[in-house]
C-alpha cells in the first residue's frame, strides 16, 4: 500500500501508468470491438486518410484498416514485449542468483559466458540467433529475451554476491536449511524488489527491440501485424502518405514513454536507497526555526557555550527531540567528555554546533551556540562554512568513511589546508607533512602518499586528527574517536589526543559511551540520557561519586577489568523513544528510586559549583567540585 | 568433565591476490595451528584485536568455513557437516550483529521455525508451544512473532538471535561478539541472559570478543590470541592480573581503566605485522620489550600446566621476566 502511495505521489510516473492502463485496457479489449478484419485486403481504398468513412484512422499500403490493425498489432507487440521481459527476468535472475551464490569457479564460468554474451552488439546477436531458428515472431521473442538475459544475470549476481555473505544466510544453513532452500527463502525475496526494478525500466526497451526486429522483416510475417511490420510496410510510403507511418510510431512512442515513467517511478518507490531520501539533498546548513528568546553567553571564559542548543527531526508527522535543551562549555586547553548510550543525543549535538545535521529532517528550534562570543545558530552559511574544519574541527568515528577513497591521504590534507589559507601546493604539502608527522605517522614522508585503504585503522584515525588539526583550530569536536580500534591502538590515539591539547591549548568535546575513556582523558564530563544532560561536573567527582541514579547504574553495569568472574548489574528495559517523551524524568520508568513527584513537570539540573543533577532523589549530596 | 570440543592443529590460511590461472600472489595464515580444548559446561574466552583470526576460527567450528588443515571434534566425533540437519544439533553461532543476522523480509516466527521444522522435524502444534518456551526463557514477548528485524532495537534483535540459537537445542553455542554492537546497559542485560541460560540448559560457551573485561567477567577459561596464534591460555582470573606472555600484558595496560592514568603503553609508532610478510620467530617480537635474539629465531610454543603462554621469556607473578629462560616445550 506504501508503494502504490509513493508511486502515484510521483506525478510523472502515475501520468505513465494512467496511459500505459489504457493501452493494456484496449488492447485487452480489442477482440471485442467492432473492428474491421485486420487482414482482409482491399486494394481499391489504399492510402485512405484517416477520418475516412469507415476507417478512423484510414488504410494502408494494402487497403487495410489502420485502426483495426494498430489496435491489433499494439496487442501483439506488449504480448511480446512482456513475455520477452519476463523470460529475460526469470532466466537472466537465476543465472544471476546461482552465481552469485555459490560464487568461485562456478560463478566465474557462468560470468564469463555472460561477458561473452555481452560482448556482441546486441542486435548483432539478436540478428544471429534469429537467423539460427528462422524468422517469425515466436524466434523473435526468444531472441530479445536472450539479448537481455545477461544485464539481469549481471545486476542480480551483483545483488546476491552482496546477500549470500550475509549473516543471516549463515544462520540459515545453521538451522538446517540447504542449498535450495536458502536461495528460495533466504535470497530470493530480498532480490525481488530488484528483479521488478530492472524488468520495470527494461520492457520498454524490450518492446523497441522486438518492433526492430519485426521491422527488419524478422519478427511477425504478413499478414500478421505488430508495430514493428506497421513501421516496415510503411517505409516505402513515408513521404507520400506519412500517416501509415505516423500511427504505428505514436503508438510505439506513447507506449515505451510510459512504460520508461512508469518504470522509473516503481524504481524510486522500490529502492530502499532512494526512498530513504538520498535524492533530497541535504541543505548545506541545518534549518533553523528558533522560537522563544534567546539566551544569552554566560559564562565569557569558554570559547564554545551552549545554551539550552533544541534541535529536532521532523518525520511526517512525528517529531524527534533528539536534543532537549542543553547546556554545555569548553575553555581553551580543556577536555569535556559527552557520555550517553546510542539514542541520548550525544552526536546531534555535536553536529548541531556547526549546523552539520542533515535538513530536512534536522531542525534547530532553539537555544544559541557561543563560538567566542558570537552565536552561530542561524548565522549565514558562507560564515558557517568558513569557521567549519578552521575554527572548529571534527573527527568522526570511522576514518574510512570519512576520507575519500580515491584520492592519497596527502590531497586530501593538502585540500583542507587550502580550502582556508591561500598558500601554494607546495608549501601546503610541507604542513601536510608536518602534521602527519605531529599525529606520529611513521615515515610521513613516504605515507603522505598512500590511499586511505592502504592504511591500518591506528594511521587512519590519525589522518583524520591531522585533518582536524590542518587549520590550527580553537576547538576539536571528537565523536567516539576510538570506538572502531583495538585497544592498543585506542590507547596510542587517546595520549596523542591528550598531548596535543595540551601543547596547543585546544579545546575537546570529547564524545563516548566510555567511562574508562572519560575517566582518562576528560577534564569534566556531562552525562545524557533521551537529549538532555542528567548529570555534570569535574570527571573524578562524578565517577566517584555519581548523583543521577542512570549514572551510577550506568557504571556499574559496566564491566571493570580485574573484577574476575561475576553477574553484572543490568538497568532493566530501554532507553524511551524520543518522539513520545513522557512528562518528568526519562528514566523514571527504568530508575528503582522513582516516585510520584519524578513523573510530574520538568525537573532542573542544579547544583553547586561545577557540579549539577537532573533529579530529586540523588544518589549523593553533591559537592562543589573543583576543575 | 568430557571434552566437548577439541581443536587438534587448526589451520586456515587464504590465498591472496588470486589470478584466472595459476598460483595466488600469496597466502595469509589467518589462523596459524590452534590446539585448544573446552570442557563440558565451560565458556571459554577468546580474546584478541582485529585481524587476529577469531572470527576465522569461530567459523571453522561451526563448518562455515572448511579449516585448511587440523581437526575439529565435537563430542569426540570429528566435524561432519555433510548433513546439515544433523550437524545444527551439535553446535550453533550466535552473530556479531544481531539486525543483519536476520533476514529482513521474515518474520520473527519464520526466522524461529527453520530450525524446529529443518532440524527437529516439528509439527505446528510442537513448533509454537517450543517456541513460546524459548521466548519466555529469553525474556521476550511472543507478540514480537508476527513482526519484522527491523523493528526491534539492537538487544531484543541479540535476544532473537539467541532464542534461535536455543531453538537447535545445539549443547553448544558459539558467541562471536555477541554484545559489542549493543549499548553498555543492554549489554549487562545480554551478559546475564547468557549466564542464565547456561546455568539452566547446561551449555558450553566459546564466548569471542575483543572486549578483555567482558571476556573476563563471563569466562572460565581465557585464550589470548594475536597473529592467528594462541598466545596464552589460563584461568579467567589469572590471565588478565598475572599475565605471563607480554602481549597479555600489554592489552590489560590498555583498557582504558577508570583510576588509572593516561599513559601509551607501548611506542606510538607500532603495528601489527604484515600478514602476507610475517616476520621469522615470535610473531609479537617487533612489539614486546624482552624480545632477544632467540625470538626472532624460533617460534615459540604454548608451555606451562595450568597457566599456559607461547614465549620464550614468560612473565612472572609480578610482572618480571622469569630469570630462567626457559626453552621451548
Amino acid at each position: 500500500m506504501q508503494f502504490l502511495t509513493l508511486l502515484m505521489r510521483n506525478r510523472l510516473a502515475a501520468a505513465g501508468g494512467i496511459v500505459l492502463s489504457l493501452v493494456v485496457l484496449l488492447a485487452l479489449v480489442t477482440p471485442l470491438l467492432p473492428l474491421a478484419n485486420p487482414d482482409v485486403t482491399d486494394t481499391a481504398n489504399r492510402f485512405l486518410m484517416p477520418g475516412a468513412q469507415g476507417h478512423l484512422l484510414g488504410t494502408d499500403h494494402l487497403g487495410r484498416d489502420l485502426l483495426a490493425r494498430l489496435l491489433h498489432g499494439t496487442r501483439l507487440s506488449l504480448a511480446v514485449g512482456f513475455a520477452a521481459a519476463f523470460f529475460a527476468a526469470f532466466f537472466g535472475a537465476a543465472i544471476g542468483i546461482i552465481a552469485g551464490y555459490f560464487g568461485g569457479r562456478t560463478d566465474n564460468l557462468i560470468m564469463r559466458g555472460v561477458d561473452m554474451l555481452m560482448a556482441f552488439p546486441y542486435i548483432l546477436l539478436a540478428l544471429a540467433i534469429v537467423a539460427a531458428l528462422g524468422p517469425g515472431l515466436t524466434n523473435a521473442l526468444i531472441a530479445v529475451a536472450a539479448v537481455n538475459i545477461p544485464f539481469f544475470a549481471r545486476n542480480i549476481r551483483g545483488v546476491t554476491v552482496g546477500l549470500a555473505h550475509k549473516e543471516f544466510v549463515d544462520a540459515a544453513r545453521l538451522a538446517g536449511l540447504g542449498h535450495t532452500r536458502i536461495i528460495l527463502t533466504e535470497i530470493l525475496p530480498n532480490v525481488i524488489p530488484v528483479i521488478v526494478i530492472a524488468m520495470s525500466t527494461t520492457i520498454g526497451w524490450m518492446i523497441l527491440e522486438t518492433a526492430g526486429l519485426s521491422f527488419l522483416g524478422l519478427g511477425s510475417q504478413p499478414p500478421q501485424a505488430d508495430l514493428g511490420s506497421m513501421l516496415g510496410e510503411a517505409r516505402g510510403a513515408l513521404i507520400t502518405n506519412p500517416h501509415t507511418s505516423i500511427v504505428p510510431g505514436a503508438m510505439i512512442l506513447v507506449i515505451v514513454m510510459g512504460i520508461n515513467l512508469l518504470g522509473d517511478g516503481v524504481r524510486d518507490a522500490l529502492d530502499p536507497r532512494l526512498r530513504s531520501g538520498a535524492l533530497t539533498r541535504p541543505m548545506p546548513a541545518t534549518r533553523v526555526e528558533r522560537k522563544g528568546t534567546i539566551p544569552d553567553q554566560g559564562d565569557g571564559e569558554a570559547v564554545l557555550s551552549l545554551r539550552q542548543l533544541q534541535t529536532q527531526f521532523h518525520v511526517k508527522n512525528r517529531i524527534y527531540k533528539a536534543v532537549g535543551g542543553v547546556d554545555l562549555k569548553v575553555a581553551p586547553g580543556e577536555c569535556l567528555g559527552v557520555i550517553g548510550e546510542s539514542g541520548s543525543g550525544k552526536s546531534v549535538t555535536a553536529l548541531s554546533v556547526m549546523g552539520l545535521v542533515a535538513s530536512p529532517p534536522g531542525v534547530i528550534t532553539g537555544g544559541a551556540v557561543y563560538f567566542q562570543g558570537e552565536d552561530l545558530v542561524g548565522a549565514p552559511y558562507e560564515h558557517l562554512r568558513s569557521l567549519r574544519g578552521d575554527k572548529v574541527a571534527y573527527i568522526f568515528q570511522d576514518p574510512l568513511a570519512t576520507l575519500h577513497p580515491l584520492y592519497k591521504v596527502g590531497d586530501q590534507l593538502i585540500e583542507a589546508i587550502r580550502v582556508h589559507h591561500p598558500v601554494g601546493r607546495s608549501e601546503a604539502r610541507a604542513r601536510a607533512v608536518a602534521l602527519l608527522k605531529q599525529v606520529r605517522i611513521p615515515n610521513a614522508e613516504s605515507r603522505i602518499d598512500s590511499y586511505p585503504h592502504e592504511m591500518s585503522g591506528g594511521m587512519r584515525q590519525r589522518v583524520g586528527i591531522a585533518m582536524a588539526l590542518a587549520n590550527d583550530p580553537e576547538v576539536i569536536i571528537a565523536d567516539e574517536p576510538t570506538t572502531a580500534l583495538d585497544v592498543t591502538v585506542q590507547a596510542q590515539i587517546l595520549s596523542l589526543l591528550d598531548e596535543l591539547r595540551r601543547e596547543r591549548g585546544l579545546a575537546i568535546v570529547f564524545i563516548t559511551h566510555d567511562f574508562g575513556v572519560v575517566a582518562q582523558l576528560c577534564d569534566r564530563v556531562a552525562v545524557m540520557y533521551a537529549g538532555r544532560i542528567v548529570e555534570t561536573g569535574p570527571t573524578e567527582a562524578v565517577l566517584n561519586a555519581p548523583a543521577h541514579p542512570y549514572t551510577s547504574r550506568l557504571i556499574a553495569c559496566v564491566p571493570e577489568l580485574g573484577g574476575g568472574r561475576r553477574r553484572l548489574e543490568a538497568i532493566p528495559g530501554l532507553p524511551p523513544a524520543v518522539d513520545r517523551l513522557e512528562p518528568g524524568c526519562a528514566f523514571a520508568p527504568r530508575c528503582l528510586k522513582a516516585s510520584a513527584a519524578c513523573r510530574e513537570g520538568d525537573i532542573a539540573l542544579e547544583g553547586p559549583g561545577m557540579r549539577a543533577v537532573r533529579c530529586i532523589h540523588p544518589e549523593a549530596e553533591l559537592e562543589e567540585g573543583v576543575a | 568433565m568430557s571434552t566437548v570440543l577439541k581443536l587438534d592443529g587448526l589451520t586456515k590460511s587464504f590465498p591472496v591476490g588470486k589470478r584466472l590461472l595459476g598460483k595466488p600472489r600469496g597466502v595469509v595464515h589467518a589462523v596459524q595451528p590452534v590446539d585448544l580444548e573446552v570442557q563440558q559446561g565451560e565458556t571459554l574466552g577468546i580474546v584478541g584485536e582485529s585481524g587476529c583470526g577469531k572470527s576465522t576460527l569461530a567459523r571453522m567450528l561451526v563448518g562455515l568455513l572448511p579449516p585448511t588443515g587440523g581437526s575439529i571434534e565435537i563430542n569426540g566425533a570429528p566435524l561432519d557437516n555433510a548433513d546439515p540437519a544433523e550437524f545444527g544439533k551439535k553446535i550453533q553461532y550466535v552473530f556479531q550483529d544481531p539486525i543483519s543476522s536476520l533476514n529482513p523480509r521474515k518474520t520473527i516466527r519464520q526466522v524461529m521455525e527453520a530450525p524446529l521444522k529443518r532440524l527437529h522435524g516439528m509439527t505446528r502444534a510442537a513448533r509454537d508451544k517450543r517456541i513460546a518456551e524459548i521466548f519466555a526463557s529469553v525474556n521476550l514477548r511472543e507478540e514480537f512473532l508476527e513482526r519484522y528485524p527491523h523493528e526491534f532495537s539492537g538487544g531484543q534483535a541479540q535476544r532473537i538471535g539467541i532464542a534461535r540459537a536455543l531453538a537447535a537445542e545445539a549443547r553448544i553455542l558459539i558467541l562471536d561478539e555477541p554484545v559489542s554492537a549493543l549499548d553498555v546497559s543492554v549489554q549487562a542485560q545480554v551478559l546475564n541472559l547468557l549466564a542464565d541460560l547456561k546455568a539452566e540448559l547446561g551449555l558450553t560457551y566459546l564466548f569471542i570478543s575483543h572486549d578483555l573485561a567482558v571476556v573476563e567477567a563471563v569466562s572460565d577459561r581465557v585464550a589470548v590470541l594475536y597473529f592467528g596464534s594462541v598466545v596464552e591460555v589460563g584461568r579467567a582470573e589469572d590471565i588478565f592480573r598475572a599475565p605471563r606472555h607480554p602481549y597479555t600484558k600489554l592489552l590489560a595496560n590498555s583498557a582504558p581503566v577508570v583510576g588509572r592514568a593516561l599513559t601509551a603503553p607501548e611506542g606510538r609508532e607500532t603495528e601489527l605485522p604484515d600478514p602476507l610478510n610475517p616476520p621469522s620467530g615470535c610473531a609479537f617480537r617487533a612489539r614486546c620489550p624482552h624480545a632477544t635474539e632467540l625470538c626472532a629465531r624460533e617460534v615459540p610454543q604454548l608451555s606451562g600446566e595450568d597457566h599456559r603462554a607461547a614465549c620464550h621469556h614468560p612473565l612472572d607473578q609480578s610482572g618480571a621476566i622469569e630469570t630462567e629462560v626457559s626453552s621451548q616445550g
